[in-house]
């Protein structure tokens, strides 16, 4: 028995404990506190809904596996929408042609790797903590956003982007779409490529990684300009859901997307964390959210579970590393 | 003199700034250069300095604290239902009510950081969550409007009608956050505790080593930054006349950009009340002059954000390579 | 093993310590240890890495508790366990190998922060915090300006900021964790000086080192400890280096000069009247294929700076470096890297490996180029890279994803130089690449093996023996010159010793 929960724990890896058991129980609670709860309504409002935290997510991960942050995250997603918009306006508003959205989104790409390689490279050559440096960009590209917008909404897309945020491809949502294939993406960067092996090895100890040949500085400017990137195409998921772009939109998911890397056993120093596991935590956050939408609660209590939810994998985490020193001790 | 530049150089480079600031922005509007608007700022900077200089504990100690803000909210929110229930009560049960509230909250954290080893930024950005989902969730986002009368009612401490007709005021959340700058001052420089503090953010380590109680540490830490976030949050409430649950939603990143840019280091052991402060005005300056000087309310925090970010981007490339005297011979050989 | 040789004089001890046993997380740190200081006497404590020697000094000062039964007599009074607290008020003074000293706060601060110490708040008295650490360092001949925040001061005045601390608290009896570790020769001598006043003035002082001349030089008795249990307790009366190398390891080392004649084999490395001002000045060598060049000096002789250079980390001034006849230069130890150099550095923990990081990540790090397979990096390659560089150089590992925290320090050193192997070098430099006394023939073994296939090593220690034993020809560095060259099948250890300790 115990060697096969081994096998399993290896195959899983032992950052996926947390998330796992919380997935576990969260289906278990929420299946018997309410039948309608295992139905295709739930799983589709999840489906939609977790592309936008799950992309913004991404984008605060990979600062986070270097021992940073992006606090940047939400305002730099909304301006790439704010870019996309202008482009879409110029050429006709509501009758701009899909060329003029493909040109969008890459300016749109570009203005959110911009934020990106600008901290990267104060982060890289000052050495400055980088809190401070993705906080100030965050205040920076909220004056920004709301001094091109004056605080309103653009609106006024094209009806083509409507299947972008609402549409399906064989059952599946595109947004959903969209955040797998980034997922996979993620993956594969962290787990195939060299950038994603420094990338590690930076967060553990950035003078040793030096030592050994690793281009720090040049790590880390990527790291950011993708979590730029990344900022971005959560930012014109974002434009096609609301069909519209107002700065200050998904504000409130920045400091959920850092829960959700910590509860996907992300470790706050840097070093350590999967893309899979913090997927799966963000699948927890929503069927949380949507849970407790069925039983009659809204968004603002299941903000406060994702927090106590947060602290149980925390105590649970310290209470493991307690119960298996202390096995060692009499063993 | 050098002396003193050099062991405070955040501190003069922050009023060196603000001079500069203030003089371009004396010859750029007629306004600002006035006693009657120093004292408007400081009359509405005040809840952020309070906020400030709560936070600066928790960095010297080695901290963060992500929650504070809306751990105000929710001492505001409580604090007016539980003065409803006492029947009005006064400026006295007011604030022993809302600083009990904070110490409290802050002190869940602390315990949370001490009891399960979850590192500060972890415990806080949970208890964040929790609390302004909670009250969120129980007050359904309701503002509160007919709070007592002592609470909403303006008081002037001094008041004096200058030469040009315009007022200068002291009000009492400038008092009251003179009063916590100086306590704040007073425990971290002048008290064997606040020194511990600061050795504790220095080198935890070491100061384990020296029996220095981490416990102790945390608690206090994390219970002065809850008693000022109530206190603060008390204050918020009498200068807005109003509780609404998510008015400070928000405040704890800027609050904290400030801290920082007045000298504060994440990481703990660094960090002065003086700069802090500096921190906050340099920011309000900023904005202010920029509202005399009738540049768009959008553009203030666009240039405040691009202030910050080049301050960090320089401080950081160290003063003494900008200013080659503040070098220290001595240094390493 | 040779019984306890008590103190002659028969005088009543300061400390004494009986069954001392110590656990962490199953595994027993100390066994059974007895320990006696005598009142005013230096007396040392000896032993490997991981023998119990912090452990020790952590029980009596009050950080670690021990297990029951513990007798920890001091100063005439019986404790089962101390606490940092009692142990300070009695007169027990520790200056931690980190030193526990506050950057941030004043050298004042540093001296006199026992004042600052106690349970409920006071208010600061800063005159007389400055007067305590004026007078605690006139004790030691030394005035620094004590307002000034410590960060401003170089690692040899921190040391004597936290001598000045343990002789403000009315020290006893001083214990002293490898003070000498990150000191230059000149800053050494004052501080034995200083343990010499000290002791002159009735203050026990327990020195902790692995510096074997140091020990014989400064203390009258000696203590050994391995593996967690004592030896026994020695006069250093006609103690010898090699004597106590054989307590502190339980095994005899006979060592023989390796050196060998390569003149003929072609140069790999040329370098040219090579300078970096305030580094080094003037550097030429070469050094050729197969042959160890061995690089000694004092501390702060310049040494590892010149080996940066060579590895591309620092910009010399002027000068060439010419591998195999071509000039190379180096914006980065990328380069340099690529073209065949490799550099083991002297700070293993914090500089050489990736603490937390898994062996075999820390194996590849440098060479991810050969586990990489049509643009991404494959397993498969990465084990068998790794597991056949483990078998090369005899690492003993659990796993290979193992954190590269859980081996041993010689083990982890070989993971080190397989990192460096793997980029198929023409040249290793090795600063400083012994861990302990222990793991140093296994190591240099592997160095002889590496040399004998051709590999140009340049070897740099502030240890003479390891140098003289170790490579074919021996250069002297003193303040940023190459002052001296010797042959050790010419020459011999003390003449080499006698130079650089001059």
């Amino acid at each position: 028995m115990t060697t096969i929960l081994n096998r399993i724990k290896v195959a899983l890896g032992p950052d996926m404990a947390g998330p796992g058991f919380a997935l576990i129980a969260v289906l278990v609670i929420f299946s018997l506190a309410s039948p309608q709860f295992f139905s295709w309504a739930t799983f589709g409002s999840v489906a939609f809904q977790l592309p936008e935290l799950g992309l913004l997510t991404l984008a605060m991960l990979l600062p986070v596996l270097t021992g940073g942050l992006n606090l940047a995250i939400t305002f730099t997603a909304n301006l790439a929408g704010l870019t996309v918009a202008w482009v879409l306006q110029q050429n006709g508003g509501a009758d701009a042609g899909p060329f003029a959205f493909l040109l969008g989104s890459v300016l749109g790409v570009g203005v959110g790797a911009l934020s990106g390689v600008v901290m990267g490279l104060v982060i890289a050559y000052t050495r400055a903590h980088p809190i401070l440096v993705s906080l100030s960009m965050m205040i920076f590209l909220r004056g920004l956003g709301e001094f091109l917008t004056r605080g309103g909404d653009v609106s006024g897309f094209p009806a083509f982007l409507q299947p972008l945020g609402h549409g399906s491809i064989l059952g599946f949502p595109v947004p959903l779409l969209v955040f797998i294939g980034c997922v996979l993406i993620w993956h594969l960067l962290l787990t195939r490529m060299k950038l994603g092996f420094n990338t590690y090895m930076i967060g553990s100890n950035i003078e040793a990684a030096r030592y050994s040949g690793v281009n720090t500085r040049k790590v880390l400017v990527l790291v950011y300009t993708l979590s730029g990137a990344m900022c971005a195409i959560a930012g014109i998921i974002m434009l096609a859901r609301f069909n519209s772009v107002r700065v200050g939109h998904g504000e409130s998911y920045l400091l959920i997307t850092v829960l959700a890397c910590f509860l996907g056993g992300v470790n706050p120093f840097g070093g350590f964390g999967r893309v899979i596991p913090v997927a799966v935590a963000l699948v927890v956050l929503q069927l949380l959210s949507s849970g407790l939408n069925i039983l009659g609660a809204n968004q603002h209590l299941a903000t406060a579970v994702w927090g106590i939810l947060l602290i149980t994998v925390m105590i649970l985490r310290f209470a493991a590393g307690h119960f298996q020193s202390l096995k060692r001790k009499k063993g | 003199m050098r002396k003193a530049v050099q062991s405070h150089a955040t501190e003069f480079a922050l009023i060196a700034v603000i001079a500069v600031i203030s003089l371009f922005l004396s010859f750029a509007t007629d306004r600002f250069f006035t006693l009657g608007n120093a004292f408007d700022l400081l009359n509405t900077s005040s809840v952020n300095i309070i906020f400030a200089v709560g936070l600066l504990v928790v960095l010297i100690a080695g901290g963060i604290d992500i929650s504070f803000a809306v751990a105000a909210s929710v001492v505001q929110y409580v604090a007016a239902l539980m003065l409803g229930w006492i029947g009005g009560g006064g400026w006295i049960s007011g604030l022993l009510i809302a600083g009990a509230l904070g110490v409290l909250l802050g002190a869940i954290n602390a315990f949370l950081i001490l009891k399960f080893r979850i590192i500060s930024i972890v415990a806080t950005i949970a208890t964040f969550n929790i609390y302004f989902g909670l009250l969120m969730f129980f007050t359904r986002g309701v503002s509160i409007y007919n709070l007592p009368d002592w609470l909403t009612s303006r008081v002037i401490l001094f008041e004096h009608e200058m030469a040009d007709g315009s007022w200068i005021e002291i009000t009492l959340p400038v008092l009251v956050m003179l009063i916590c700058v100086v306590a704040t001052w007073v425990f971290i420089t002048r008290t064997t505790t606040g020194r511990q503090l600061y050795a504790f953010g220095d080198n935890p380590e070491g100061a384990r080593r020296f029996g220095i109680n981490i416990g102790a540490m945390q608690f206090i830490a994390f219970g002065w930054l809850g008693l000022m976030a109530g206190i603060g949050g008390l204050i918020q409430a009498h200068y807005a006349q109003e509780v609404v649950p998510n008015a400070l939603y928000g405040r704890e990143l800027d609050v904290l950009a400030a801290v920082v840019l007045g000298g504060a280091r994440l990481g703990g052991g660094k960090g002065s009340v003086l700069g802090c402060v500096l921190g906050v005005l340099l920011i309000s300056i900023t904005q202010n002059g920029l509202n005399l000087a009738g540049v768009s309310p959008y553009a203030f925090k666009m240039i405040v954000g691009a202030i910050i970010l080049a301050a960090i981007t320089l401080s950081n490339t160290s003063i003494e390579k900008l200013l080659p005297f503040m070098r220290h011979e001595e240094g390493r050989k | 093993m040779t019984g306890r040789e008590s103190a002659k004089s028969g005088q009543k001890p300061l400390l004494s310590l009986r069954n001392i046993n110590m656990t962490f997380g199953g595994v027993r740190a100390l066994k059974d240890v007895s320990f006696d200081v005598l009142p005013g006497e230096v007396h040392c404590l000896a032993g490997e890495n991981g023998s119990g020697k912090s452990t020790l000094i952590k029980i009596i000062t009050g950080v670690y508790r021990p297990q029951d039964g513990a007798v920890i007599e001091f100063d005439s009074q019986t404790y089962s366990h101390m606490s940092p607290v009692t142990a300070q008020n009695s007169g027990i003074q520790v200056i931690w190998q980190d030193l526990a000293l506050f950057p941030e706060m004043t050298v004042a601060e540093n001296i006199a922060f026992q004042t600052l110490l106690g349970r409920w708040p006071r208010f600061v008295n800063y005159n007389a915090m400055r007067e305590k650490a004026v007078k605690a360092l006139a004790r030691l001949g030394v005035t620094l300006d004590v307002d000034r925040p410590l960060k401003d001061y170089a690692i040899a005045q921190r040391q004597i900021v936290a001598i000045a601390r343990a002789l403000v608290g009315e020290a006893k009896l001083v214990f002293m964790d490898e003070p000498t570790a990150s000191l230059t020769q000149s800053e050494t001598d004052h501080l034995l000086d200083i343990v010499r006043t000290l002791s002159a003035s009735g203050v026990a002082v327990v020195f902790v080192s692995h510096r074997l001349a140091e020990v014989l030089e400064i203390s009258s008795r000696l203590t050994v400890l391995r593996d967690g249990a004592l030896v026994g307790a020695y006069s250093t009366d006609g103690m010898t280096q090699s004597r106590i190398t054989e307590l502190m390891t339980g095994k005899t080392f006979d060592q023989t000069v390796r050196a060998s004649d390569v003149g003929a084999s072609p140069v790999v490395l040329e370098v040219e009247e090579l300078s970096l001002p305030g580094q080094f000045e003037d550097i030429s060598l070469t050094v050729r294929r197969g042959e160890t060049l061995g690089i000694t000096g004092l501390l702060g002789a310049g040494r590892t700076e010149l080996a940066l250079s060579l590895f591309g980390m620092l910009k010399p001034r002027s000068g060439s470096i010419k591998l195999e006849g071509k000039p190379v230069h180096f914006s980065s130890n990328r380069d340099a890297i690529a073209a065949g150099i490799a550099y083991l550095s002297e700070d293993r923990l914090s500089l050489g490996l990736i603490q937390p990081q898994s062996i075999a990540d820390n194996l590849v790090i440098a060479s991810l180029d050969k586990i990489t397979v049509s643009g991404l990096l494959s397993d498969t390659r990465k084990r068998d890279l790794v597991a056949q560089w483990i078998a090369d150089l005899g690492v003993k590992i659990g796993l290979q994803t193992d954190a590269i925290s859980t081996l041993s320090g010689g083990n982890q050193q070989r993971i080190a130089i397989a990192k460096w192997l793997a980029t198929d070098p023409r040249l290793l430099i090795l600063d400083a690449p012994t861990v302990d006394v222990g793991a140093r023939a296994g190591i240099f073994d592997i160095v002889a093996k590496l040399a004998e296939t051709g590999l140009a090593i340049i070897l740099i220690s502030d240890e003479v023996p390891e140098v003289y034993f170790n490579a074919d020809r021996v250069l002297h560095m003193a303040k940023g010159r190459i002052v001296n060259q010797f042959l050790p099948a010419d020459c011999s250890l003390a003449e080499i010793e006698a130079a650089v300790y001059a």
